[in-house]
């Protein structure tokens, strides 16, 4: 990082004025809370106690004799409490807005995992807490907004644009604009204007260092690959971040291309996508004639965003890590595949990721290594993915 | 002096403060836009600010998000609107203002963009999603050609307004309400803490924007500062009378000018 809140030339704090003293005031509270005993004391706690930390570390024996090649091990942050690795960031955010005074919490969320993460936290430490939810999201991922309010959190639907998660981020924003006094804004993704996309990368390396302790005890070695999918990238980052300085370990970020990225129905954003600004930050968004933030489509609802956090933007310019693009159709085969081959349900999300390890693993020697972050589970994803299969199920 | 500053000044010379009223470009359609910044000229606007539609208007309230939505879907792109105030600039050298969003420039290329409001004469460029930290990768190119980057500050800006003010060109826009731009029935913000600040640190006039729709709001707030601005009070005529809203906004710019006295 060259100046405070840029990954090379990417990142930045591009957020109207109104907002300015409330990151400032978040960027100094998290730099106290970072080197806090008793804060790191109360978020391990969290992490142990209530969401399920360590996550483990499983080899897919079943999987990686099928495929052949490389040894294949799972990062299982679908078992953490709430189903996904978004509850890490989320108690840490929380725990933040609590320290810092504030009476509410909001979040945007796509898929509905933050969603259901930040109302957890919010439940459990006694906020107040809306969710802005693309209307379209709030249809595929119906179960997850009745999920929300079972949690006490007010869930909005949001009818402008393309009723995603960019559009639930922009109304996201545009409340914290309005209420910025005494609500916090939890933001799901590596992404958005500094200190969210640092915040959200520490909170989640807990996955990365993790795998690192856990993988030198079971092998005594580092792996050779590690496969995240990536949206915003908060699962990705999380994994990565611990392994940049180590070279010899390949990073590969998988974006959702829908169905094509030869198509226009897709959400590649670093495949397909330029270099702008948007959301606070500068990094690759995919854009139409004029600058405008093109729609974008995946059957994955958490993957469905125009744009991808700076760090990994920057992780891509200086080729640390490679980007590519999985397929519905991939996504939806590898879902079945891993239930169906170790017994584990993957969301549609983490399936990306899956598809991508399945190309590569059985070209590679069985000396080799793969972690897979198994970001989510995948119990949300089976009536959409009935839906895609033309299967008729009585939800 | 800047062109911006001088139309402060011509307004205090008449005995009142500025007006400056907001439009979107190419709602409902860009020829219409041409001929509402006529009538708004002609009706006595100070400044015309001219808003370039974006897909994403994160600063802007349902109002003004529907003109981006039609100004689009009738394909407006930034070259159109340079063209159409080049037609504009051979009949008035009313001081025009682009609202637009910091994309929207990087994509057109930032030196290009500036360039061409150099040769069309567009006098500034308000950027609101582009605060203090940010101005400079803007800036240098914007002071090269002359175009001042419109500074914003808000009700939550407090110390930050020294800063802000003084480096700031043009006019400096104050913010009076927290949240999106709309109209709103009454201005909770505390404007007089708020100025007191801003009178403290700003040398420049200063515009209050955000939230005012209506000649009694602006007769009751003009005395903060030396002009004001509307914009979803405006664009909400346009939404309702389309094509045929130039009468209307006659009426209406005339009303508010006469109460700004």
């Amino acid at each position: 990082m060259s100046k405070a809140g840029r990954y090379g030339e990417f990142g930045g704090q591009y957020i109207p004025e109104t907002l300015m003293n409330a990151v400032h005031e978040l960027d100094e509270f998290y730099k106290k809370c970072k080197v806090d005993s008793t804060f790191n004391e109360e978020l391990r706690e969290l992490f142990e106690e209530y969401s399920g930390r360590p996550s483990l570390l499983y080899y897919a024996k079943k999987m990686t004799e099928d495929l052949g090649g490389a040894k294949i091990y799972l990062k299982r942050e679908d078992l953490n409490h709430t189903g996904s690795h978004k509850i890490n960031n989320v108690l840490g955010q929380v725990l933040i807005a609590k320290k810092m005074g504030k009476k509410r919490v909001i979040a945007e969320t796509g898929a509905g995992q933050h969603g259901v993460a930040t109302a957890t936290a919010a439940a459990l430490m006694g906020l107040e807490c809306e969710v802005f939810m693309g209307e379209e999201d709030t249809i595929r991922q119906a179960l997850n907004v009745f999920r929300m309010e079972l949690l006490g959190a007010k869930v909005t639907p949001v009818k402008t644009g393309t009723r995603t998660l960019k559009d639930a981020v922009n109304a996201a924003m545009q409340d914290w604009a309005k209420s910025v006094e005494d609500t916090f804004y939890c933001l799901g993704s590596v992404m958005g204007p500094h200190p969210y996309p640092m915040i959200v990368r520490d909170l989640q390396s807990v996955i990365g260092k993790e795998v690192k302790a856990q993988m030198i005890k079971k092998e005594g070695k580092l792996p050779d690959v590690l496969v995240a999918c990536v949206g915003g990238g908060s699962n990705a980052m999380g994994l990565f971040y611990d392994f940049i300085e180590d070279k010899e370990v390949e990073l590969i970020g998988v974006e959702a291309a829908g169905e094509g990225v030869e198509t226009d129905k897709h959400a590649a954003t670093i495949s397909k996508g330029e270099v702008g600004i948007f959301h606070g930050m500068k990094s690759y968004f995919v854009q139409s004639e004029g600058g405008s933030i093109a729609p974008v489509y995946s059957i994955s609802a958490g993957l469905d965003y125009p744009g991808i956090g700076p760090e990994h933007a920057y992780l891509h310019d200086s080729k640390r890590a490679r980007y590519v693009p999985a397929t519905d159709r991939e996504a939806v085969m590898a879902f079945e595949y891993l239930s169906r081959t170790e017994g584990i349900i993957p969301a549609i999300e983490s399936s990306h990721a899956v598809a991508y390890a399945m190309k590569i693993a059985p070209k590679m020697s069985k000396d080799k290594i793969i972690v897979i972050n198994l970001s989510g589970r995948g119990d949300k994803d089976v009536a959409s993915i009935a839906r895609y299969k033309g299967v008729e199920i009585n939800e | 002096m800047s062109k911006l500053q001088k139309a402060f000044e011509k307004a205090k010379e008449k005995g009142r403060k500025a007006f400056i009223p907001f439009v979107t470009a190419g709602d409902p359609h860009i020829e219409d836009t041409e001929r509402f910044v006529y009538a708004l000229d002609k009706a006595g606007s100070d400044v015309i600010e001219i808003g370039i539609p974006f897909s994403d208007p994160i600063a802007d309230g349902p109002v003004i998000q529907r003109a981006n939505i039609r100004a689009l879907d009738n394909g407006v792109t930034i070259d159109k609107v340079f063209d159409m105030v080049a037609k504009i600039r051979k009949t008035t050298d009313v001081p025009l203002v682009f609202l637009l969003y910091a994309n929207t420039i990087y994509y057109y290329g930032i030196q290009k963009f500036f360039e061409r409001c150099q040769e069309t004469e567009v006098d500034g460029v308000i950027l609101p999603d582009l605060p203090f930290e940010e101005k400079e990768e803007f800036g240098i190119y914007a002071k090269d050609c002359g175009v001042d980057i419109i500074s914003l500050v808000a009700p939550t800006s407090k110390e930050r307004i020294r800063d802000i003010a003084k480096e700031a060109g043009g006019f400096l826009y104050c913010v009076s309400s927290m949240g999106v731009t709309g109209t709103r029935d009454a201005i909770q913000t505390d404007l007089k803490a708020m100025f007191e600040y801003i009178d403290e640190y700003c040398k420049i006039p200063k515009a209050l924007g955000f939230g005012i729709a209506n000649k009694e709001q602006a007769k009751a707030l003009k005395d903060y500062a030396d002009g004001i601005i509307v914009g979803s009070a405006i664009v909400k005529i346009i939404e309702e009378y389309g094509k045929e809203a130039e009468e209307p906004l006659v009426r209406f710019a005339e009303e508010m000018i006469g109460e700004l006295a």
